[in-house]
């Protein structure tokens, strides 16, 4: 539920003669407008947008977002359909409305495909490096290179470990590649050669920021979160996506509590439209989530 | 898929079987009341009062009118699927494993554990069409397997009796003779114990899980094996989809890997293999604990698994299931 908040006074003035007393019970429905619902679409959701009056008088917009969702079709033989209105026995006969014996699961259980092993592999090519990096500690203040959170962890406990990373310190070090492994020693006959220099070595400019856009640019934002949602709920819920390079959720720092958007940035950018085509709408902890390609970054 | 979540039993589950209609599911658990839902929606029917002890099978009729359970209670009841009532009890002088009813549902298997000296053996009792002409006495017992008889199903027209367990040999008896005709290959059979066993459903091929992380599939006629699936983990309960070349395993925890568990619950999977090319090509999470019963609704559209943690969790596949490419 989203309530909007649409300032003090309310589109029409009522004339002050006819408000007579205070406590008239707020009766004055008739300057609202009306009551709104955007049917039933192709997915199944449909919005309804109710407008009243708060405690404090102010007009508020409510908007009630559900989703109907068809979950089989019974075909029924006629000896089925007789048994439908078989009488209940046993234990179930005085079984009241609430006794919740059945309930639909709340989480979507995907059908998991087992991932092809080449796939993998190619992916965590690139994260070869920053994964080498993560073994060694962090500064004393605990900054996490992975996750980038401070003061939580090492970076060798981080939870988002087998994750790629397009983080900073992936700029220092060249990226070998298998076909240069060899060559990465010295090209003159035992000359030191500078990592940057040497043979499929990434330039930092190059390499860095290229990595970082790519990422970026697979960047879906995720609104309309609850409260308590947090990045390894992100996680959850986008990994059986594809593979996740990162995940944030925006705080709010005198709260704690989240702003209600995040972001999750896959390796692959099929991966991500499968995660919008699939969770746009998705309900997730009461809330219907709202998921797009994010809009790309200012600076 | 959104699973329906049903909790009926308090205990862990031990069985579930689908009637011939598809529209009921029968199950059964270490509680004594077997219960059963509409299989569309999961809503709870009934349940059929009268077990003292874990009811370990079930069957049904193809009609859906009889109900026949198997209980450590030393006794297998049949019971009027309609109205929960019950209709007859064989007293057996041991725990009841494995029941199955006969194509025609004339006769019955059950069997029964090794008990206070007496070894496992399977009974076949008549089932009459007249209740008042039931009586309790076994046309047949057949004995000989060491151990306890984990699964024993009638075989192709009812000519044999495919019985598996705890010693690992999967043996066919000939009903008429009541004489073993044929156990498997020692070097291919399973190492462990047999847990589970589901038929194709033409009878003319077979289904085994065990302890042992596998599941082998073998020829009902010539006790050939065909088939083995390997998994990571000991299995408990196996199924065949009827509709499509898919073969399903549910298993359990490996004992030594107990305190390394993931934190993160509803992990154990059900986990699907292509029947022809033995590779995985699917999981289903959700089980807070080993799953023990497998099934799959007769129309291939949906199947339940039950879990040690009490619940059965029906699942209607969603169409991506159907694309699956296979040969």
């Amino acid at each position: 539920m989203a309530i909007d908040n649409l300032g003090n006074a309310p589109a029409q003035k009522p004339r002050w003669g006819e408000l007579e007393e205070e406590d008239d019970g707020g009766d004055y429905d008739f300057l609202l407008p009306p009551k709104q619902i955007i049917g039933p679409d192709e997915h199944g959701l449909k919005k309804v947008i109710e407008y009243k009056f708060n405690d404090d008088g102010h007009r508020v917009k409510i908007t009630t977002t559900t989703r109907v969702r068809k979950l089989a079709n019974a075909r029924l033989s006629k000896r089925a359909v007789e048994r439908r209105s078989w009488l209940k026995f046993g234990d179930a006969v005085h079984e009241d409305v609430g006794a919740r014996l059945t309930m639909v699961s709340t989480e979507e259980i995907i059908f998991e495909r087992p991932r092809a092993p080449g796939t993998k592999a190619e992916d965590s090519n690139a994260s070869g490096d920053p994964l080498a990096q993560m073994s060694k500690g962090g500064a004393v203040l605990m900054v996490c290179r992975t996750c980038g959170k401070k003061g939580d962890h090492w970076t060798s406990k981080c939870p988002y470990k087998d994750l790629a990373q397009p983080s900073e310190t992936f700029v220092e070090n060249p990226n070998p590649s298998p076909a240069d492994g060899g060559a990465s020693g010295a090209a003159k006959g035992g000359a030191y050669v500078p990592p940057t220099m040497r043979a499929g070595a990434v330039r930092p400019a190059a390499g860095g920021a290229d990595m970082r856009r790519r990422n970026d640019e697979n960047s879906v934002r995720v609104n309309n979160l609850s409260e308590d949602t947090r990045e390894p709920d992100l996680l959850e819920l986008f990994r059986p996506f594809g593979s996740v390079s990162r995940v944030y959720v925006a705080m709010d720092q005198k709260t704690g509590m989240s702003r209600g958007f995040g972001f999750v940035n896959f390796v692959r950018r099929e991966e991500g439209e499968r995660a919008i085509a699939k969770l746009n709408g998705y309900g997730y902890d009461n809330l219907i989530l709202s998921v797009e390609w994010a809009a790309p970054r200012a600076t | 898929m959104r699973p329906i979540l049903m909790k009926g039993h308090e205990r862990p589950l031990t069985f579930l079987k689908y009637n011939r209609d598809g529209d009921l599911l029968f199950s059964c658990a270490k509680d004594n009341t077997p219960t059963v839902w509409f299989a569309d929606n999961g809503e709870r029917l009934g349940t059929y009062r009268g077990h003292n002890g874990a009811v370990w099978c079930c069957d049904v009729s193809r009609d859906s009118s009889r109900l026949i359970t198997g209980s450590a209670d030393t006794s297998a009841k049949l019971w009027d699927v309609k109205t929960g009532t019950q209709l007859f009890s064989f007293n057996m002088d041991s725990p009841a494993r494995a029941v199955d009813l006969s194509v025609g549902d004339k006769l019955c298997i059950i069997t029964i554990d090794p008990f206070m000296g007496q070894s496992s053996a399977i009974h076949v009792k008549r089932i009459a069409a007249d209740l008042d002409d039931q009586v309790g006495e076994s046309v047949l017992v057949l004995k000989g397997p060491v151990g306890r008889i984990n699964r024993a199903v009638w075989g192709p027209l009812n000519r044999t009796i495919i019985s598996a367990g705890e010693d690992a040999v999967v043996r066919i008896w000939d009903t008429e003779t009541g004489k073993m005709i044929q156990e498997n290959d020692k070097d291919v059979g399973h190492k462990k114990t047999v847990t589970s066993l589901a038929k194709s459903t033409d009878s003319s091929h077979f289904l085994t899980g065990s302890l042992d992380k596998s599941a082998k599939l073998w020829d009902s006629r010539t006790l050939t094996l065909i088939k083995t699936y390997v998994t990571e983990r000991p299995v408990n309960a196996v199924a065949m989809s009827p509709l499509l070349n898919h073969v399903v395993l549910g298993g359990g925890q490996d004992a030594s890997s107990v305190t390394t568990t993931d934190h993160r619950a509803g992990k154990f999977e059900a986990k699907f293999y292509d029947k022809i090319l033995q590779e995985e090509i699917g999981g289903v999470k959700g089980h807070f604990g080993p799953i023990n019963a497998l099934a799959f609704n007769p129309d291939g559209k949906s199947f339940s698994s039950g879990g040690e943690d009490g619940y059965v969790r029906l699942h209607h596949f969603d169409p991506d299931y159907f694309r699956i490419p296979s040969i």
